[in-house]
């Protein structure tokens, strides 16, 4: 999801700023990707619909556009019967919802193949499935990684891009860490059998307490997301599921006769603060971190590779809310 | 004046406020709430962790120094809450236990006789067991009566925010408890945990309150504040509630100033 303004919280304005210039830059990024590779990142603008099922859901999502208001992000108060007129699928007892037109969703995976494939055909190679046995480092500096086949790769700085796993990686020293750790995420993968691209379930994605849905446009429908702290576990549970498919059908009853395609347990990489940590270390010369993207990897995608082109290139600057040095004096 | 210690199953607290620790935005606001708070005992829900994961719940609560209390939440019946207590000796090595048996999904409110049925078990088999029940003080005697630490009736459901809804009720607990009574569950701002105070509780627990507000940290300040203002104001002994109005100042032997036109 590219979702600056459903996911902002008063405690994380940075953040918030970050996650709508990087919102701004998707288009065009997506438009880049397709013209580089010929792959179409299912980027769709039909925006988002915050929905509740209660009354007390109601003053919830009130407060949310409330803070959002203040915040000046663009959201829109609608009556029940309103969001049902855009979203028919919406369960008649709708008690109240908000637009956020703003917020938009696009598909991880194209992503992540065209991106591979731009990368390639810009002259990087990539070297997929080989594990990191530890980063090499000597004189003081970070100067490649050494492979688990024994081979080397070096290099005049080494971005660590490892996800949740970023702090597992061995040969650094312990002052140049980040406290990354994984925060699950089960999800599941559904798909109308029946879909009609005509009158397709849902158009927009539709967000509400404990859960989200994410129509991909072509029939498939993505179901979100646990959010636990649960260390390296990525075991699929009978509760999360059983929550996951409650909180989605009372609020979109069709879910219900959906296929379900596959089921995930992800990994967020969360950071003490939810904000990436990005730039260089000043305690490891020739070490540069992106990572601890946590709900927002796909979001921030332009942007960290915006600002990272600039540190490598030498020529940019990082806010200080990023700093990868920010935890230190919490985690001497 | 001696110091107001607050003792727990033979342990000594000097601050009144228990927290939860779930529904935080992020670890550090959970860190800096804890600060703020002063609180010394936290709750954990063992069912929802991994006690081992590394910079998650565990590592930063041992950071912030505060005494680990496991709980039971999601929980529905007696065998998985005693389940769920040994699973968490365990993984804590502590014996402490808040008992949580939810009987409702909706209201989750307790289910008194697997509380009851849990309870008995845990303590025969050592442990010091704090359990989450409804407000009802004959509960709440044979709670203590089979051996429990301390007692923790909810001013209202759990997360709704609605404070005491039966401030007699909780008197009723209060007075005829033996051991601590802990009002859990039901806090929405500092004015409940202050009335909790008063009304003669020994500690408040407060989650939802502060971690979902929309500044934790100054909500954790505040609620402290509450705790401990409420606990000095049960201590002063407040004045009678009266129908009609009485002057502060004594009207006897004041000096009347009468106009010069009329007579006195």
């Amino acid at each position: 999801m590219l979702a600056p303004v459903s996911e902002a919280d008063a405690g994380e304005r940075a953040l918030v700023q970050l996650g709508m210039e990087s919102a701004r830059r998707w288009s065009a990024f997506a438009g880049e990707l397709l013209d580089a590779t010929g792959i179409d990142v299912g980027l769709r603008e039909h925006g988002t619909l915050v929905v509740a099922r209660d009354a007390d859901e109601a003053a919830a999502l009130e407060r949310e556009v409330e803070l959002r208001e203040r915040m000046g992000l663009e959201t829109r108060r609608l009556l029940a019967s309103q969001a049902r007129a855009l979203e028919p699928a919406l369960v008649p007892s709708l008690r109240a919802a908000a637009e956020i037109p703003g917020d938009r969703c696009a598909d991880p995976r194209a992503l992540c193949g065209a991106l591979a494939l731009a990368a390639e055909r810009a002259g990087v190679v990539l070297r997929p499935g080989h594990e990191v046995a530890r980063i090499v480092v000597e004189g003081g500096r970070a100067t490649g990684a050494l492979l688990a086949d024994g081979s080397t790769v070096r290099a005049a700085d080494v971005v660590v891009a490892a996800g949740a796993w970023s702090d597992l990686l061995p040969g650094l020293p312990d002052a140049a860490r980040v406290p990354v750790r994984p925060v699950k995420g089960q999800t599941l993968r559904l798909r109308d059998p029946a879909h009609d691209p005509a009158l397709p379930l849902l158009e927009r994605v539709v967000r509400y307490e404990g859960g989200y849905l994410v129509p991909r446009g072509d029939g498939r429908y993505v179901l979100g997301a646990t959010v636990e702290e649960r260390g390296f576990d990525t075991a699929m549970t009978a509760l999360g599921v059983y929550e996951l498919l409650r909180d989605a059908s009372e609020l979109v009853p069709g879910v219900l006769e959906l296929e379900i395609e596959e089921s995930l347990a992800g990994l967020r990489p969360g950071t003490p603060d939810n904000a990436p940590v990005l730039g260089r270390s000043t305690v490891l010369p020739g070490l540069v971190w992106a990572t601890g993207h946590h709900r927002n990897g796909v979001l921030l995608a332009p942007i960290t590779g915006d600002l990272l082109a600039g540190v490598l290139a030498g020529d940019g600057d990082i806010p200080a809310a990023f700093d990868p040095q920010r935890f230190s004096e919490v985690h001497a | 004046m001696s110091a107001d210690v607050l003792t727990i199953g033979g342990q000594d607290f000097s601050s009144r406020l228990l927290l939860g620790t779930g529904g935080f935005p992020r670890m550090e606001t959970l860190a800096e709430a804890i600060a703020a708070s002063g609180t010394e005992m936290v709750t954990v829900a063992l069912r929802r962790i991994d006690v081992q994961a590394r910079h998650s719940l565990t590592d930063v609560l041992h950071d912030c120094g505060v005494r680990i209390l496991p709980n039971t939440a999601g929980c529905f019946t007696a065998r998985d809450a005693v389940l769920t207590a040994q699973l968490a000796r365990e993984a804590f090595e502590t014996d402490w236990v808040k008992l949580e048996v939810i009987g409702d999904e909706r209201t989750l409110l307790p289910d008194a006789p697997e509380l009851l049925a849990a309870a008995e078990r845990l303590v025969a088999d050592g442990f010091i067991v704090l359990p989450y029940t409804t407000d009802d003080p004959v509960l709440a005697r044979r709670l203590e009566d089979v051996g429990c630490a301390a007692v923790m009736p909810l001013g209202s459901p759990i997360g709704s925010g609605m404070g005491i809804r039966n401030p007699y009720n909780i008197a009723l607990i209060v007075e005829s408890a033996g051991v601590p009574v802990v009002l859990d569950a039901g806090v929405g701002t500092t004015s409940d945990a202050a009335l909790a105070m008063e009304l003669g509780c020994d500690a408040v627990l407060c989650a939802s309150a502060i971690s979902r507000a929309q500044d934790p940290v100054a909500m954790a300040r505040a609620i402290r504040a509450g705790v401990e203002g409420g606990r000095l104001a049960h201590g002063a002994g407040r004045i009678p509630r009266r129908l009609y109005a009485e002057a502060s100042s004594p009207m006897d032997g004041v000096a009347q100033a009468l106009p010069a036109d009329r007579p006195a």
